[in-house]
């Protein structure tokens, strides 16, 4: 159900980008989705096709999604790890000071239109 | 048609046309010196609870306004006007599990908060997609309930990372359940160093004084 509110936000932001690229069909829509945003892709491919026949911009658009590795940054020692395998603590020095670099995305890359 | 069709870049957050709703509607509060609080929990956790409490607390020296959001049903908003007398708003997400920044300008329009110090938002009982969504509110609170356990902040760190406070209601039960106040302080902190922790409960009134002095400073602050 947050895949539906995410699906709402692109069709508007589509929307915006329509107008101002003066299109009025979408071909595809390329969203590039972080491995530990919390959003899962079936149930967005899901609400997209749901959600797609009501606006005639995206109606007979397809929805690609990339998906992209979550690495982590440690602060303490300036190395960068996988999150999911290692989560907050990092491998090399065993502390806390981390930060997620990549992987929280939900971005409309591009799309394909005319 | 794909033979007409051109690539264009659009490199842009899903988010970030509610973030720039919600940027807008926080200055016209703040403009109108009114302070929304945005509310969140799990379902269960006491949210109406500790909004009826926090109410019977402030209500004499604020003027406070609720918005309560839910897929379905008015049984809140009902139980808060009637238990507190404040006004109180249903808004309807229409099966939608959060509420973003503009659903929660027209609940502002329908609540006519320009008279109000206090708007208080009740979210939808979820602790993960509130938490993506920008409501506009000058501040976040999530409500932790002993009964759910205290890992809470390590499964769901989007939430306790977006909130200025978190409550922890029915501590009048922490002896029948192994939750570690100690131990979910650790884990907030972890995520949000910044966090200010309220343990109260809604039930016996314990903690509810400290949590309510903090509320009205913070209100205070941003009304000036």
């Amino acid at each position: 159900m947050h895949e539906l509110g995410i699906i709402v936000h692109v069709a508007k932001t589509l929307k915006n980008v329509a107008q101002q690229n003066n299109v009025s069909k979408i071909g595809s829509v390329t969203l590039e989705i972080g491995e530990v945003s919390g959003v899962v892709e079936s149930y967005l491919t899901d609400c997209w096709q749901y959600y797609r026949k009501k606006d005639s911009l995206i109606e007979n658009s397809e929805l690609k999604i990339e998906k992209l590795e979550a690495v982590t940054f440690c602060d303490d020692c300036e190395e960068l790890y996988p999150t999911v395998r290692y989560g907050r603590q990092c491998p090399y020095c065993g502390g806390y000071n981390t930060w997620l670099a990549v992987g929280s995305e939900c971005n409309i890359k591009e799309i394909e239109a005319c | 048609m794909t033979d007409k069709m051109k690539i264009i870049e659009v490199k842009q957050s899903v988010f970030a046309d509610n973030d720039a709703d919600a940027e807008k509607l926080r200055q016209q509060l703040k403009g109108e010196k009114t302070f929304l609080l945005n509310l969140m929990s799990a379902p269960g956790s006491g949210k109406t609870s500790v909004l009826v409490q926090t109410i019977d607390r402030l209500k004499d020296d604020i003027k406070i306004g609720v918005m309560e959001a839910d897929l379905d049903s008015d049984v809140d908003a009902r139980t808060i006007a009637e238990r507190t007398g404040v006004k109180t708003i249903q808004l309807h997400t229409g099966g939608m599990c959060h509420l973003d920044a503009d659903m929660t300008r027209q609940g502002v329009k329908e609540l006519e908060t320009g008279e109000l110090d206090l708007a208080v938002l009740e979210n939808v009982g979820n602790l993960v997609c509130p938490a993506e969504f920008d409501t506009g509110a000058s501040m976040n609170v999530c409500i932790l309930s002993v009964p759910e356990g205290h890992d809470k902040p390590l499964k769901y760190p989007l939430m306790f990372t977006v909130c200025d406070a978190m409550i922890i209601n029915k501590i009048d039960v922490l002896d029948y359940f192994d939750f570690d106040l100690d131990k979910v302080r650790e884990y907030a902190y972890k995520r949000n160093p910044d966090i200010k922790i309220f343990p109260v409960s809604a039930k016996n009134g314990e903690g509810m004084d400290e949590w309510c002095k903090w509320l009205k400073e913070q209100v205070c602050k941003w009304n000036s």
